[in-house]
């Protein structure tokens, strides 16, 4: 790697996005979105900061997986727009489709990794076939987000042969080699054995601190409070209410986010 | 180049089709009902009966699987007669089809009835009923059940291979059809129309068993 | 009269069966090619490509295997083309692998997780790319047992070649039963060497089968 003057030179690993700091790199206005009669999102206006970190919370059926899914177009929405980095999302242009998936890298509850696949080869597909990267420059950097997600060692190993805490780093290390400017988490460590969840956090909270854009759906109310720079509280398709962590959570102001707050301690 | 089709010569001749679907159905009716009993009887020996059934079960069912049925019809009806074992058209083809359906229902019930939880089978020999009663009124009923769904798709194979019974002059449809054809010379059309009964046949077959499955064979 | 020693018999019995075995080649690899197309044309999604395969597969799968080969062998004709029974039992064994192949293969992608779709398609990769790098791997792997038994099904069927004139085992039983007036013995060595051909493929899609579930413990 010959890039001199390289932004991110601080730290090598992550990918500097097209947006300014402190801009909007997803922009998400007068969102809905339909499962039949079903409305699901009811009108969501959402602008997420370059290097903010975002925590979605509500109770199952909010509607806050499907306002992920939404992001990268996993589902298709009805009305409003939505923009990743620049990107604009138009669900009718396979290539369009392709540009904004490459701005947003996903990391899903039930990790997805390809279990065909070593850990290495699941790290090295998307950058392969999708942006052309030379093996040799592929590998090298798939061993360093391998490295950076503390599993090294574990580049030739198949997926079946890893523990669930360790299946889900390395679905971040895939995300992450797409170089994405924001990476979307959707439940990520709901289906791990509680003894797991810590080593997948502190990957997250240490992608939060190198100024990873970050909106993630979680059950994790501490974690949430600890590192997000902003909470969510989605209720009926509808953002409910919004504010720092220590508001939310401190100081709930809507009587819908103080029931669901204090029936999590039940 | 035009390709003209006429079928109202076939359409004119609807009670020869008519009469052969009738035979098709006959006779898959028949060898539904036998080939099902053969079906039961060998997945008994295959799985619980004595060395001595066990294995010749086994061999039928797998020379069966494994051959033709035309070649099984034409040894049954071309081959027998030189064993002094003459046959009708009619029950030529109810033995082939019987003993085609039950090797691939032996199978398919045996399946059935290994899925039977093993505490069953001990809760009611501990209730002292002896092992053909277990079989009977323990195993049999949930495991016909379960294979229902497979059985009867075995059974619409079965009866749309007997189309091949017309070549030993079985007068079911396919024989209808190939008389039609021999009668006006439209022959194409004649086959489409036999063979668009056949596919009404098989989904009229499909939705009686499964109707017949829910109301008789399970109770409700 | 002519004496036919058993020899006689078999002999002539396996020359026939080599075109049951060139049949039952053509047939499986056409028809694979086509069922795979038709898979493919089913999983982009599209209404219409759907409905009409689903229909294809229903009308294959609902009609005698005798009947398409009837069909096939007087309906080329009427498109003015001359037609043999070697042409007509090669197009219609070809379509009718093809309408069982399509259907068992999509059974295999439909059990590959909803998730591989949503990972892979959140990596940029096309639908070609989840195709060929991360769906059909993975389905290839349950699909292989149950295509090997269906090849049994396919030599079966061209058994039925010989009702339209073309002279495999089948048809060369029953000229053979006709001239040595053994039918017994004829069509008993018809079946054992069909038997031949069909109970290894058998075995050997059992036990591939049997593997499958024991890996996937």
């Amino acid at each position: 790697m010959s890039a001199g003057a390289d932004p991110s030179a601080t730290n090598p690993v992550l990918v500097p996005p097209h947006t300014e700091v402190g801009a909007p790199i997803v922009r998400i206005t007068a969102l809905r979105k339909s499962f039949g009669d079903n409305e699901v999102l009811k009108g969501i206006d959402l602008d997420v900061m370059r290097g903010e970190v975002v925590a979605v919370i509500g109770k199952s059926g909010s509607g806050k997986s499907t306002l992920l899914r939404c992001i990268n177009g996993l589902e298709a929405f009805q009305e409003g727009s939505l923009t990743v980095d620049g990107k604009p999302l138009l669900h009718e242009s396979a290539q369009a489709m392709r540009e904004l998936r490459q701005r947003v890298g996903m990391i899903f509850q039930s990790f997805n990794l390809f279990p065909h696949l070593s850990v290495g080869r699941n790290v090295m597909l998307a950058p392969r076939l999708v942006k052309k990267r030379r093996p040799d420059e592929n590998e090298a950097r798939a061993r360093q987000l391998l490295d950076r997600v503390g599993l090294a060692e574990k580049f030739d190993a198949m997926p079946d042969q890893l523990s669930g805490g360790q299946q889900q780093r390395v679905a971040i290390a895939r995300a992450l080699a797409m170089d994405p400017a924001v990476l979307l988490c959707d439940e990520i460590t709901s289906a791990l054995d509680p003894e797991l969840v810590g080593e997948v956090l502190r990957v997250v909270e240490s992608l939060a601190e190198d100024g990873m854009t970050l909106l993630m759906v979680t059950h994790e109310m501490g974690f949430a409070r600890k590192v997000a720079d902003r909470v969510i509280f989605m209720h009926q398709g509808r953002v409910h209410e919004s504010g720092p962590p220590d508001s939310i959570f401190g100081a709930p102001r809507t009587p819908e986010l103080k029931q669901f707050l204090s029936s999590l301690h039940e | 180049m035009r390709v003209a089709l006429d079928f109202w010569p076939v359409l004119a001749q609807w009670p020869l089709l008519l009469e052969g679907a009738a035979w098709t159905l006959g006779l898959t009716a028949v060898a539904t009902l036998l080939g099902s009993s053969v079906g039961v009887a060998c997945a008994w020996a295959r799985v619980s009966g004595p060395w001595a059934l066990r294995v010749p079960a086994a061999a039928y069912v797998e020379l069966i699987r494994n051959t033709p049925f035309i070649v099984q019809l034409f040894f049954v009806f071309f081959g027998l007669p030189a064993a002094g074992i003459r046959l009708t058209p009619l029950t030529a083809s109810i033995l082939a089809m019987t003993i085609n359906l039950g090797a691939y229902a032996t199978e398919i019930v045996r399946a059935g009835i290994q899925a039977t939880p093993r505490g069953q089978i001990e809760a009611a020999e501990s209730l002292a009923l002896t092992r053909l009663q277990v079989f009977v009124h323990i195993v049999l009923p949930p495991a016909l059940k379960r294979v229902w769904p497979a059985l009867t798709s075995q059974i619409i194979i079965v009866m749309l291979g007997s189309a091949v019974c017309g070549q030993i002059s079985m007068e079911e449809l396919s024989h209808a059809a190939n008389l039609i054809q021999s009668r006006n010379f439209r022959a194409f059309e004649a086959y489409i129309l036999a063979t668009l009964v056949y596919l009404g046949l098989a989904i009229l077959v499909r939705r009686v068993l499964h109707w017949a499955g829910q109301r008789f064979v399970f109770g409700s | 009269m002519v004496e036919f020693t058993l020899w006689d018999i078999l002999r002539n019995l396996l020359l026939a069966a080599r075109w049951t075995v060139v049949l039952s080649l053509i047939a499986f690899a056409g028809g694979g090619a086509v069922g795979l197309v038709l898979l493919v044309l089913r999983l982009t999604g599209n209404r219409v490509a759907d409905a009409a395969i689903g229909a294809y597969v229903q009308l294959f799968q609902g009609t005698p295997l005798l009947m398409q080969l009837f069909l096939l062998y007087f309906g080329i004709a009427l498109f003015g083309v001359e037609t043999s029974p070697w042409m007509a039992a090669c197009v219609a064994l070809i379509l009718y692998a093809s309408a069982y192949l399509t259907e068992i293969w999509r059974g295999c992608v439909a059990a590959v997780p909803r998730g591989q779709w949503e990972a892979s398609a959140s990596l940029a990769l096309g639908f070609g790319q989840q195709l060929a790098h991360v769906v059909l791997p993975q389905a290839l792997r349950i699909a292989v047992p149950p295509t090997v038994g269906f090849l049994v099904q396919v030599v079966k069927g061209t058994a039925l070649a010989s009702v339209i004139g073309f002279v495999e085992l089948t048809k060369a039983g029953g000229m053979i039963a006709n001239v040595t007036y053994e039918p017994l013995l004829v069509y008993g060595c018809v079946a054992l060497i069909y038997f031949a051909l069909c109970f290894p493929i058998s075995l050997y899609a059992g036990s591939l089968e049997r593997k499958l579930h024991v890996g996937r413990r």
